[in-house]
């Protein structure tokens, strides 16, 4: 059923595709527009690869499966959008804290609440990363093409199980239901990564970790060793402590994790940043609007455009933005565009230190930034 | 070949949503790059509903259609609503049930073609009027070689009407084809 | 020095248990313990999930796989653990809060399900770990801090609840009767389908006081009392009934396919077995 290796899917189908490719078995989830597609597609496809897809009773059941099923040693996802993501947020924390390998997608919608449900949007951005509660290790992926849904939730398990964290896969609508043509690379042209189990421990220390290591490498349930998995701050054994010093160590350890292995987490795309004088700042859907006025922008010899992409939005690729405020002396202004009011321009902004002017254009009515609008907001700033 | 959008649009149900599927894969297995959107929710319920379809010899970046090359329509109500949305060059392809105005007839190169009388009385389904529509605007824009669109027809329609189907593709190749002539 | 029984279930060094003198759970703890010890399962494939709460905690003491999950999500990671390896034995401990008010839609939908989970409600009738909030078993008119006029609210009943529910194995034991308890834990982890047992406990510290039932013996004398195996309850007259509460199996039936093995047979058609 995989069949061809080159067929036209939709962005949600393809991340699908790249989850199975990945290793993905274990799907649960709760129907939600705009990522329905992607249970759907699981429904169809797990069994047939010998994986399995539950449709639970609501999204917090859908996260919670999600992670039991990965507790017992299989690769897990679930998908969701906006209200949905919201629901999600307290076991998202409980995966990172329990250190539970798991994908979770949110195809975000436009708004607050209900909000507009087959929107473009990306107002989910800060949520991605701080939205559960508490300071909590999290990676955070926005594809901007089908082929980059099927690459990069490939690259999404693959950090997930490597890392054992959470990782958010941040689509859009754009994206999301967006068809175009997807190479569907077989496992064994690509990298995959599979969870490190090491027993040396005992098996009851499953939370130690060996010299130079941020991440436990427990075994499943099932193989025999009794450990305990707790969302309360743990000793090594996983049982349940309020010692300040070990919940410091161990909260440290969850947040360097990430931080001291950023140059495998942090991927972007640069087109023209070495020279040009405007540089657009996007991420996710938004991108294709951009590399749209850039087009535009050839046929008429005007100023030079840049465009800066983070593919992994969080942890944001900071030293790769710091290089080119560095190496680019043509830089006069940079432009953040984004579906939301203002999110990653914040980000942006702290980066930058007023080196260079930073703008905004945002939208929040639910409809596309075109590629006009760009080329019509260089002209007002530069 | 150059950018090309084309943008259908009916009353939900009619298949319009599956015919830019159809010419996207199509085109894709001919070696061009696509992008297909739609809409969605309540809009796409009944009342008007329409797809799009980018072809294109090189990578499709914005993957929005503002104003398409082609604009077929299969119904007064969804005519009228996209109508508005065209540019001087854009082809406009309609059912003959639907009124155009003299200002557009001039305007525009408009095929006015007897979709859904084909549908219902020649090929005898009247799920075939969006096959038919392929048909037509294949004819007109050649998005892909006719092997590779009867190939992506066959991967959609039910099975038992494979035939009926392909007949609507070529019936609609034809419609177009002597509408030029004449 | 604790029992052989202890020694192999539990985790000896996290021992003594957090909850208060008088508790009845560890009662059921010890009492689950020895339904998995009668059942001769396999301790590697046994996987003890809970939520949170008093009840709760009981996951950390014994010494399987055991998961503490989130408030009320014992069952929906269960049902996770248990479709990812229909091998592994699971066991949901959890509480009357946890499994009735805010994870009721998972125990409702697992039911319906019939996925081979054994249940055990640990329900004290109050929520313990905040302080004695009323729940949705605390009986009406009786007070928690939140209930201090008394609480209007009328309970559920867990058993009956689960069997509408669609479940396939359904009894109460006491914290008292541990016997008994035993065997219908040891029948719940037998029985192929999904299991509900309502475990009730006692809270001598917030409920009892609250409600004046007096100390941790006198509210296990009230079991002993007023408790009446389902069996013996049936040769009785009405009259000899009233006020008592119903302990034994109520329900089983093996009408209803277990949800994991239609999932296998789902995964045969889809040709996912090659």
């Amino acid at each position: 059923m995989a069949g061809k290796r080159f067929q036209v899917l939709q962005g949600n189908e393809a991340v699908v595709e790249g989850g199975i490719a990945a290793g993905m078995r274990f799907y649960s989830g709760y129907p939600i527009t705009p990522s329905t597609e992607i249970a759907e597609r699981s429904a169809l496809r797990l069994p047939q690869v010998g994986g399995k897809f539950i449709q639970m009773e609501d999204e917090i059941g859908g996260i919670a499966a999600a992670l039991g099923a990965s507790m017992a040693g299989l690769k897990a996802m679930t998908a969701t959008s906006g209200p949905g993501f919201s629901l999600k947020q307290e076991n998202i924390g409980y995966a990172a804290i329990a250190e539970i390998p798991i994908v979770i997608v949110d195809v975000q919608r436009e708004g607050p609440s209900t909000g507009l449900p087959t929107s473009p949007s990306q107002g989910d951005l800060m949520q991605s990363k701080w939205g559960t509660h508490g300071d909590h290790p999290v990676i955070v992926i926005s594809p901007s093409s089908v082929q980059e849904c099927y690459n990069e939730t490939v690259r999404a398990f693959n950090m997930a199980e490597r890392f054992r964290v959470p990782v958010i896969f941040l689509m859009d609508e754009i994206v999301g239901h967006l068809r175009e043509g997807c190479e569907l690379i077989p496992p064994e042209e690509l990298t995959i990564s599979n969870r490190r189990v090491d027993r040396e421990f005992n098996g009851t220390l499953a939370y130690a970790v060996q010299e130079g290591n941020y991440v436990p490498e427990y075994a499943p349930f099932g193989s025999g060793d009794h450990f305990n998995v707790t969302g309360l701050f743990h000793n090594l054994d996983g049982f349940p402590t309020n010692d300040s010093e070990v919940t410091d160590s161990q909260e440290r350890r969850l947040l360097d994790k990430i931080t001291k292995r950023r140059d495998r987490i942090e991927k972007w795309e640069e087109v023209d940043t070495d020279d040009c004088e405007v540089m657009i700042i996007c991420f996710g859907g938004t991108a294709r609007a951009v590399e749209g006025a850039m087009d535009a922008s050839h046929q008429y010899d005007s100023v030079k455009i840049g465009m800066f992409r983070p593919i992994t939005v969080w942890p944001f690729p900071e030293a790769a933005l710091h290089k080119i405020l560095k190496h680019n002396k043509h830089l006069r202004q940079i432009i953040v565009a984004e579906h939301n009011d203002g999110q990653m321009i914040l980000e942006v902004q702290r980066l930058v230190e007023g080196t260079v002017p930073v703008t905004h254009l945002g939208k929040i009515d639910g409809t596309t930034i075109t590629p006009d609008e760009i080329l019509e907001k260089i002209k007002e700033v530069y | 070949m150059a950018r090309t959008e084309v943008r259908m649009s009916g009353s939900g149900g009619q298949g319009v949503i599956m015919g830019t599927i159809i010419l996207a894969e199509a085109a894709y297995e001919d070696g061009k790059q696509v992008a297909q959107c739609q809409s969605y929710g309540p809009e796409a319920r009944g009342g008007s509903s329409k797809a799009e379809t980018i072809i294109s010899d090189n990578r499709i970046h914005y993957t929005k259609v503002k104003y398409p090359d082609l604009l077929l329509s299969l119904t007064q109500l969804s005519f009228d609503k996209y109508l508005p949305d065209v540019k001087d060059s854009t082809i406009i392809v309609v059912d003959s049930s639907i009124e155009v105005s003299e200002e557009t007839k001039k305007a525009h190169k408009v095929y006015i073609l007897p979709i859904l009388d084909a549908a219902a009385e020649v090929i005898k389904n009247k799920m075939s009027a969006n096959i038919i529509s392929c048909g037509v605007v294949n004819e007109i824009l050649h998005i892909a070689d006719w092997d590779a669109i009867e190939h992506a027809v066959l991967n959609h329609v039910p099975k038992g009407t494979e035939e009926s189907n392909l007949n609507a593709l070529h019936y609609g190749a034809k419609m177009a084809r002597e509408y030029s002539e004449n | 020095m604790p029992s052989k029984l202890i020694e192999n279930t539990m985790r000896v060094n996290r021992l003594p248990h957090i909850w208060c003198p008088g508790c009845g759970h560890g009662i059921l703890m010890r009492d689950v313990a020895q339904a998995i010890e009668n059942c001769g399962l396999d301790p590697d494939k046994v996987v003890i999930v809970s939520g949170i709460g008093c009840s709760s905690r009981a996951a950390g003491y014994m010494n399987y796989n055991t998961l503490h999950t989130t408030h009320g999500r014992a069952i929906a990671f269960a049902t996770g653990v248990k479709l990812a390896n229909p091998e592994l034995h699971v066991i949901v401990i959890t509480g009357d809060g946890d499994a009735t008010a805010i994870g009721g839609n998972h125990l409702i939908h697992a039911a319906r399900r019939n996925i081979d989970l054994t249940v055990i409600v640990f329900n004290n009738s109050i929520y313990g770990m905040t302080g004695g909030q009323y729940s949705p078993t605390t009986p009406h008119m009786e007070k928690g801090t939140t209930a201090p006029y008394g609480n209007i609210d009328y309970v559920f009943d867990i058993p009956k609840l689960a069997e509408a529910a669609g479940a396939t194995f359904t009894g109460r034991c006491s914290a008292y009767h541990a016997q008994q308890a035993i065997k219908l834990i040891e029948e719940g982890i037998r029985h192929h389908g999904f299991s509900v047992i309502d475990g009730v406990s006692v809270c001598p510290t917030y409920y009892g006081r609250k409600n004046k039932k007096g100390d941790s013996v006198k509210m296990l004398n009230w079991q002993k009392e007023n408790f009446v195996d389902v069996k013996v309850a049936e040769k009785l007259p009405p009259e000899k009934l009233e006020g008592k509460t119903l302990i034994g199996k109520f329900y089983e039936s093996n009408d209803k396919e277990e949800y994991t093995d239609m999932y296998m047979n789902l995964i045969e058609r889809a040709g996912g077995n090659k």
